[in-house]
């Protein structure tokens, strides 16, 4: 763990009742960051987030982008610090806190900065932008006092799929000067009371929240935007934090984390579906057009949260579009291998001409009953709105009046050959 | 977690269900328990049908050392050829287990998507320590921690004719136990291959007869199937009786082994038997799952542990 002497602490507690026990725990939390400091700049300088600090043969010199002091004594240094109206201040807590994260060049590190827009680390020079940000657009990253003045108010939030991640400075009993606290909810929940809100403070718990939508079915894909709403995980450690987000939408860190990088490994459908053995063996017969199709059914946004990256193979791209989720996906998914072998085997089916006799209606009818299943509508439409070809007692005077005893469609036998 | 340099992490890796989400159950349940017994910076379940995938959970690891412990019964199609390719340990080859069906312990190999070490251990279905889960099963369905004189004991398999790892597995626990002497009669049985389940009662002349089922979950096979074909019940949509009376023989039906708080235990065992640094991890899980009866400890020593 990084050090956070508050887990599990009600951050939402009222500080100001217990206020002269904080000011002396602060006291001497800021004495230790200040030793830490010390002991790092007398190894070696730092430079961080703005912040220079650097011990030279005439005494300590500190550089934010406001200005720079040369020549400090360590005393002169201790009173700078300790000033919490000298905007050094906020650099050294926040120099302070990135030190307790530590995991230099992980995804975990990587989120934590992205979540409250500091800057990217991994790409030196190139320090203006962060990339992948909200909807698409890209954002300014954040200098310290523009960060500290949203953290110490109501918080930097960003959107992780369904998730409203909030990020704000600690400002309980027993936390070190600097220190953030994150929370989670539901992206619908972002103006709800907390009061109105379960509860949670475990990262595993998030695993229950996630089993099922609101109508309690299982929702075995993880990123589907079937999220249920009406949790809360609050007060959380950065650790807990980005093990949270992982129950949630797992590996979606590190792969966003490897985008960023330039380094995120597509495995394409072509590649993916030749490496399957066993019942699957059989996906990578699938046809180029049906994998368009399938792309189109199952990998759009209002499916599932991942943006697609992977194509039918290298420089031969599907048509269909790949979505505008801020994490990646990087290959077919078990749910779309197993799909895609139903329909591979469906697709071996030759084509064959029906007769059916329809009316117009009818026929329109079809259609929207397929539509109404394909879009996820049938609940929406009402017991008695029998305008709605979707209806129920529509459906069912269609199947009265069109469907024989054995089930065929205008008693057209097709048990020939039919496998679906 | 946090992960220092020298930091190792646990995977366990199961197969998990598009259709069942009570299939991941015991997975989470082991996983829980060793995490919260602390012996490594990082414990993460991983999944054929659901998600963090096989393919993409190392990544989301920050330690160097890395235990992948596979939540199956036997070896055999999944642990020899789909996790050890989907978890991208390039040089695997079945021979580096030097197996013969039951023996496989670990081998060490890089996950060439991360470059890093992953120590890749055999299935916890042929752990030794497995044999004592069964027993305990049988302890917890009678609730009776000296179960044995006057009971007899089935160990139920899938079988295959496929694959003769997965009868062996079953063979080699029911060998152990009816070695220990514990029970008066031990049987192993298979759903598709005989000696068939269907018969439990043919095999066993004990008044009393303990079955468990050598399954990682509960699911179709071990709700549904084996409770019909033992004639527990005609429907198992209306449950069966713990003891049920099947041509005179009561029948002690236990429901799946991996389902048992002690298989965190084998996870353990497993990644210890690999290098792993939780010998302290395991007296805590073993003492917290209930593994530390006398009678378990005697028949451990008993069967060579």
């Amino acid at each position: 763990m990084t050090g956070h002497a508050d887990e599990g602490e009600d951050t939402d507690a009222d500080a100001s009742a217990d206020t002269n026990t904080n000011a002396s725990a602060n006291t001497n939390a800021n004495a230790d960051l200040v030793d830490t400091l010390l002991e790092h700049a007398d190894r070696e300088p730092i430079a961080f987030d703005g912040l220079r600090l650097e011990a030279t043969d005439d005494g300590y010199t500190v550089a934010t982008p406001a200005g720079e002091r040369t020549g400090l004594s360590e005393r002169d240094l201790r009173e700078a610090l300790a000033d919490e109206t000298d905007d050094v201040s906020e650099y050294v807590t926040n120099w302070y806190y990135w030190q307790q994260v530590g995991g230099e060049g992980t995804a975990r590190r990587a989120f934590l900065r992205w979540c409250e827009r500091a800057p990217v680390e991994d790409t030196p020079g190139d320090e203006s932008e962060t990339e992948g940000t909200d909807e698409g657009r890209s954002e300014t990253a954040r200098t310290v006092p523009d960060r500290y003045e949203p953290l110490t108010d109501d918080g930097l939030e960003r959107e992780w799929g369904q998730l409203s991640i909030t990020v704000r400075l600690a400002d309980s009993d027993g936390t070190s000067p600097g220190d953030r606290v994150y929370d989670v909810r539901h992206v619908e929940d972002r103006k709800a009371d907390l009061a109105d809100l379960e509860i949670h403070d475990r990262p595993r718990d998030a695993r229950d929240l996630t089993t099922a939508d609101e109508r309690g079915r299982y929702r075995p894909l993880k990123t589907a935007p079937t999220l249920v709403s009406g949790w809360a995980f609050t007060g959380l450690a950065g650790d807990d934090l980005v093990d949270t987000v992982e129950f949630v939408y797992p590996a979606t860190v590190a792969n966003w984390h490897r985008e960023q990088r330039g380094n995120l490994d597509v495995d394409h459908w072509l590649e993916t579906a030749e490496r399957q053995t066993g019942i699957y063996d059989v996906v990578d017969e699938l046809p180029r057009e049906a994998v368009e199709w399938m792309a189109e059914a199952c990998c759009v946004d209002s499916q599932c949260l991942r943006r697609r990256e992977w194509e039918y193979e290298e420089d031969d791209d599907l048509s269909v579009d790949g979505g505008d989720g801020p994490f990646p996906c990087r290959e077919p998914c078990s749910l779309v291998i197993a799909a895609a072998r139903k329909w591979a085997i469906l697709e071996t089916e030759e084509e064959r001409t029906w007769e059916f006799e329809l009316t117009t209606s009818e026929k329109n009818q079809l259609e929207a009953l397929l539509d109404a299943v394909a879009d996820g509508r049938v609940d929406e439409i009402r017991e008695a709105d029998v305008n709605r070809g979707a209806n129920r007692y529509r459906a069912r005077y269609l199947r009265a009046k069109r469907v024989d005893d054995e089930g065929n469609l205008c008693g057209v036998d097709s048990s020939v050959d039919s496998d679906s | 977690m946090h992960a220092h340099s020298q930091a190792q992490a646990l995977v366990i890796v199961a197969h998990g269900s598009h259709l069942n989400p009570d299939a991941s159950n015991p997975t989470y349940a082991h996983a829980d328990t060793i995490r919260d017994a602390g012996a490594f910076d990082e414990v993460r379940e991983a999944f054929w049908k659901e998600e963090p995938h096989f393919r993409e959970v190392i990544r989301t690891l920050e330690s160097e050392e890395i235990y992948v412990v596979p939540l199956f019964i036997s070896e055999g199609y999944f642990t020899e050829q789909v996790i050890p390719r989907e978890l991208r340990l390039e040089e695997w080859d079945p021979e580096r287990w030097d197996s013969d069906g039951t023996d496989a312990s670990q081998a060490t190999l890089e996950a060439t998507d991360v470059g890093k070490r992953v120590h890749y251990c055999g299935p916890v279905g042929t752990h030794n320590a497995m044999s004592d889960v069964i027993v305990q099963r049988a302890e917890s369905v009678t609730g009776d921690s000296d179960v044995g004189d006057g009971f007899g004991l089935a160990v139920v398999g899938h079988g295959t004719e496929r694959n003769a790892n997965s009868a062996k597995a079953i063979e080699y626990h029911a060998d152990r136990i009816r070695e220990t002497g514990r029970f008066d009669e031990v049987q192993a049985l298979f759903m598709d291959e005989e000696p068939e389940v269907d018969d439990v009662t043919d095999f066993f002349e004990s008044d009393d007869v303990v079955v468990v089922p050598l399954f990682v979950a509960d699911g179709y096979h071990t709700q549904e199937d084996i409770p019909e074909d033992m004639g527990l019940t005609d429907d198992y949509r209306t449950g069966w009786d713990v003891p049920a009376t099947v041509d005179g023989t009561r029948i002690w039906y236990a429901g799946a082994v991996g389902t048992e708080a002690l298989m965190a235990d084998v996870v353990l065992e497993r990644a210890a038997d690999a290098g792993a640094d939780v010998d302290a991890a395991i007296d805590e899980v073993r003492e917290r799952t209930g593994g530390t009866s006398t009678e378990t400890e005697s028949e451990r020593h008993v069967t060579g542990d």
